[in-house]
């Protein structure tokens, strides 16, 4: 209580929290700390005070979810400070304004706290001046291979050139030439000559990764970024570097002379490749996908994704997709007889004598349907986890990237894959005469051909084919997540939609669509038509997603409490 | 490949590394000791040092890169290093570099460091040897010379040869 008292008369000055400085005339308020790259609170910079007011500053070496270099120079800004008399009083104009002390010299907006009252000047014709300079002296030595570089058109050198580029070079000396098509790793090809030295690359590998690979060697104009001789370039996020690098030094060996980033389609959805789910984005043209590149979502991945997950879509273009929906005889090939043909099997079946292994591949959407199937049938379902190496990073070591969504709608078991088992047992025993499975090949995980064989009914949906398509009696072709909308629920109960960027092959469908005309057939009463309203119903039917709307979802997800009531 | 470090340099480095808070802060001193005792720093060397330091080798590749003192090739008996920083430059070392590569037998165009065929002398520009007011200036191995006249250069190549 006493030191209440205390505490009362000798009362701390309250905490400035908030700055006020001008940017090019404008007032903004900024927080007096501001996260790094750690998420540690450290003085708010230029750059961040710009940025509030809209004024963006042009900058290469800066990365909010990097350490700051301050290496470019690019971002120099002018300045002033408010004047202070001999008695640390701020001088004031005659109309009551601040008086300004315009520093004589620039500085980096990247790494310079605001201090109050400070002026910031973003376009004047000194700053543009600087920023003509620096940009000349980095293109000294730059080839200007713009025409067959895979950076042209999201090139930062490119950009800033329009703005501050001169149209004629001045420099009559010969280029100091570097190393080209440098085979840095398994995933990335360096130009040396193309790189601008700002060590994002760098920084990114050694402090966000842990794997310290890269630096430069040489000085001057000779400075070059390298690995070891000797020592490849090989990490779970080698990749990211060609996103950051702000032009086109580091490129994906991949996609590299691929296409013309500029005709590019890019398709906001969610990584499937495990159970983090990074947000990315599916660069696709003519219906054929070109690339994956991350989509920055500060609560799942960042603005990063790993190597593994960017480039998993190479199967969506394989030629033995599986096509053709396929009914029990030959006849029966298009979609409303083979799923006419299934009805009529389905019906009738007594409880029990049907069995679903789902996937944790599917949208959650699907599992909902999939889930009211196996009420109407009385059958049981289970799904089968994929277990891989994870990192302390972000990649997950469950390679489904709908667990929790199986596990929240009912259709794993507990845990996932422990009916199998009692299904092989069931099948054995001759109690269940249906299976059906979705993305799996149950062959490999304790069912058989033999087993299979004595079914009454193998109903198979994939998209590529396996042992267990080829033994099915019916075949339903499903889509790659890229091919069809849906949400998936992410290892932390995440809520997030993919969205269709392809056409899928021939006459294969959206697992949702088919899954509810199934369901209509069997059950007459018609599912929800759109995602959307598929969504929405299982959302206000189930209660583990809390009543979420589809349109709530948003780009970026909403996380769930993924245990209700704890 | 055998690279051993012997015992007393050894014990020596390690020494060295206990003046630093941190280890890594040592590179350069270590590097100079492997290299006073080796002639050149070998990619074994490179990696000897990151492995004592508790580094990457391409931590200690920048180094040996960036500073020219450095060197990882090996060099004559006697190593010329003429100043050819502001000073120097107008106090004539470029003439003093064409004089001594002139005499030695070598192209005083090349790039970089060079070394007679016999290995006796390599000759290479350096820059500031902080003696600029005596200008020109350079130091064979150990030894500094001031005000280089061309009669100067001469002596001094004649001591060395003799
Ligand atoms: S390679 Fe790219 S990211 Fe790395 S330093 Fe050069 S310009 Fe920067
Ligand atoms: S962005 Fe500020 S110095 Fe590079
Ligand atoms: S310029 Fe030659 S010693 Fe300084």
């Amino acid at each position: 209580m006493s030191e209440a008292a205390t505490a009362k008369v000798f009362k701390p000055a309250p905490p400035v929290d908030r700055i006020t400085v001008k940017v090019d005339g404008q007032v903004v308020v900024v927080p007096k700390l501001s996260p790094d790259w750690q998420g540690k609170l450290v003085p708010t910079t230029m750059i961040q005070a710009c940025e509030a007011a809209g004024v963006t500053i042009p900058h290469y070496c800066y990365h909010p979810q990097l350490p700051v270099a301050g290496n470019c120079r690019m971002c120099l800004v002018e300045f002033g400070t408010p004047a202070l008399g001999p008695d640390r009083k701020p001088v004031t104009n005659p109309d009551g304004s601040a008086v300004i002390n315009k520093s004589p010299r620039p500085a980096i907006a990247c790494a310079t706290p605001v201090s109050p009252g400070m002026e910031i000047y973003a376009n004047t014709p000194g700053v543009k001046a600087m920023r003509q300079g620096v940009l000349e002296f980095l293109l000294i030595n730059h080839p200007l291979d713009c025409p067959i570089c895979d950076q042209a058109g999201e090139c930062k050198l490119q950009e800033y050139s329009v703005e501050y580029g001169q149209s004629a070079t001045r420099f009559v000396e010969a280029k100091v030439h570097k190393p080209k098509a440098v085979d840095l790793g398994p995933r990335i090809m360096l130009d040396d000559e193309r790189c601008i030295l700002c060590t994002r690359c760098i920084r990114f590998t050694r402090d966000f990764v842990g794997d310290d690979a890269l630096g430069i060697v040489n000085r001057g104009s000779y400075n070059t970024i390298a690995t070891y001789p000797g020592h490849k370039f090989d990490n779970n996020y080698t990749l990211n570097t060609v996103d950051l690098c702000p032009v086109g030094a580091l490129t994906s060996k991949d996609f590299r002379f691929e296409m013309r980033v500029w005709f590019l389609r890019e398709t906001k959805s969610v990584c499937p490749s495990c159970g983090t789910g990074c947000n990315l984005l599916i660069g696709s043209r003519e219906n054929r996908i070109y690339r994956y590149t991350p989509r920055d979502n500060p609560a799942v991945n960042g603005p990063w994704m790993c190597d593994a997950g960017r480039l998993d879509y190479k199967w969506i273009a394989r030629d033995d997709r599986l096509k053709d929906a396929r009914g029990s005889r030959p006849e029966v090939r298009t979609w409303r007889d083979v799923l006419a043909e299934l009805a009529g099997r389905l019906r009738p079946a007594t409880a029990g004598s049907v069995a679903i292994v789902a996937s944790a591949r599917l949208t959650n959407e699907e599992l909902y349907l999939i889930r009211k199937l196996a009420q109407r049938l009385g059958a049981a379902t289970d799904t089968i986890p994929h277990l891989g190496d994870g990192d302390r990073l972000l990649v997950n070591a469950d390679k489904n990237p709908n667990t929790a969504g199986a596990r929240l709608l009912g259709i794993s078991a507990k845990p996932a894959g422990a009916n199998l088992n009692d299904f092989a047992a069931g099948i054995r025993d001759g109690l269940i005469k249906t299976l059906i499975v979705f993305r799996e090949d149950v062959t490999r995980f304790g069912l058989g051909a033999d087993l299979l064989g004595r079914l009454d009914t193998l109903v198979a949906s994939n998209v590529l084919p396996n042992e267990t398509t080829k033994l099915a009696h019916f075949v339903l072709p499903g889509c790659a997540p890229a091919e069809k909308r849906g949400s998936f629920t992410n290892i932390h109960g995440r809520v997030q939609r993919i969205t269709k960027a392809v056409e899928p092959p021939g006459d294969a469908r959206p697992e949702w669509e088919f899954l509810g005309e199934l369901l209509e057939l069997i059950t007459d009463r018609r599912a929800p038509a759109t995602i959307e309203g598929l969504f929405n119903q299982m959302a206000g039917e189930v209660p583990a997603f809390h009543g979420l709307r589809w349109a709530a979802l948003g780009d970026s997800g909403v996380t769930m409490p993924l245990e209700p009531g704890k | 490949m055998t690279f051993a470090v012997p015992a007393n340099l050894e014990a020596e480095i390690d020494e060295l590394v206990s003046h630093y808070p941190q280890k890594r802060s040592a590179s350069l001193m270590v590097l100079h000791a492997l290299q006073d005792h080796f002639g050149y720093l070998t990619p074994a060397a490179m990696e000897w040092t990151a492995a004592k330091l508790g580094l990457q080798p391409i931590n200690v590749l920048e180094l040996v890169t960036f500073y020219p003192m450095f060197r990882q090739q090996p060099v004559g008996r006697f190593h010329l290093k003429i100043c050819r920083t502001l000073s120097c430059a107008l106090g004539g070392s470029h003439e003093l570099h064409r004089q001594l590569c002139a005499k030695l037998g070598l192209d005083a165009h090349a790039h970089g460091a060079q070394t007679t065929k016999d290995g006796r002398f390599t000759v290479e520009f350096v820059e500031c040897l902080a003696s600029c007011g005596t200008a020109p200036v350079m130091m064979v191995n150990d030894d500094f010379y001031e005000g280089v006249t061309p009669q100067k250069a001469d002596e001094i190549i004649g001591k060395y040869t003799s």
